[in-house]
């Protein structure tokens, strides 16, 4: 449980991310919703720190801020012709679409609010850094190994899907 | 006091802005950003239940870098397919990349 300080900051974080999220998807130009996806990130890293999970919360930024966000904008300067803002960016399900995630959001906040988690009471580990890395290296060493290897794929997969023969 | 249902109530709705992204973006560099929205609203679900229900064990963060990872994957070779789509069909709208329909 939070209290205090920490409630306010939630609330502050809360607003950033969901406007943030909603400007993402709603504005005209496509250069100004990657702008927003990096707020929106930056909100959910201090979410991160909210709740104490300090490596994520850098990880968040070193990763999401700092690679997919610029990766997205130099896809979006390569395709330069699409990025004005006469263009439509929306088609014609918007509506549809709009009636379809409220429900879901209705049904799932009803779900969370009738459930009892089994919570615990106990201090939240403090050095997590640590206590990650050895996790890595010992319980998740594999899902670890994997994870790099797909990656490494991924990677490959990207140089050989985009040059150009 | 800010509780477990807080953070998932906040993870729902950016669930949920991520998903009308998808469903309505014509861009398709737009619609893979409302999937990392998707991705993220999913790493504060994880990062919450971890903090609030097994404060000491950690596996959500873990799980939470091992998505981090596959998010960035995912973003490398979906916009290699954009660039190449831009480069055959002089532009991204998803809406005139109909070849594989029938």
């Amino acid at each position: 449980m939070l209290t205090g300080v920490s409630e306010a900051v939630y609330y502050i974080l809360a607003a950033i991310i969901i406007g943030s999220g909603v400007m993402v998807v709603s504005m005209k130009n496509i250069f100004h919703s990657a702008l927003f996806l990096v707020l929106c990130f930056f909100g959910v890293a201090g979410i991160y720190i909210l709740l104490s999970a300090e490596f994520i919360a850098a990880v968040q930024v070193l990763i999401y801020v700092g690679a997919i966000t610029i990766l997205m904008i130099f896809a979006i300067m390569l395709t330069a012709r699409l990025y004005s803002a006469q263009i439509k960016q929306s088609n014609e399900q918007v509506v549809p679409g709009l009636i379809i995630v409220s429900a879901l959001l209705v049904i799932t906040i009803f779900a969370l609010s009738k459930t009892t988690w089994k919570l615990s009471s106990q201090a939240p580990e403090t050095q997590t850094v640590a206590e990650i890395g050895k996790l890595l290296m010992t319980t998740y060493v594999l899902p670890f190994e994997i994870v790099s290897v797909v990656l490494l794929s991924a990677l490959i997969g990207a140089i050989v899907i985009a040059r150009r023969d | 006091m800010i509780g477990l249902n807080h953070f998932l109530t906040l993870s729902t709705i950016l669930f949920c802005i991520g998903i009308f992204g998808v469903l309505t973006r014509r861009n398709a560099i737009g619609i893979l950003m409302s999937i990392e929205l998707m991705f993220n609203a999913v790493n504060i679900n994880f990062v919450a239940f971890s903090r609030f229900v097994t404060p000491t064990a950690l596996v959500g963060q873990i799980f939470a870098i091992f998505i981090i990872t596959i998010a960035a994957a995912e973003a490398t070779v979906g916009l290699a397919i954009v660039l190449l789509i831009y480069r055959n069909f002089k532009g991204i709208n998803v809406d005139n990349i109909n070849i594989m329909k029938w």
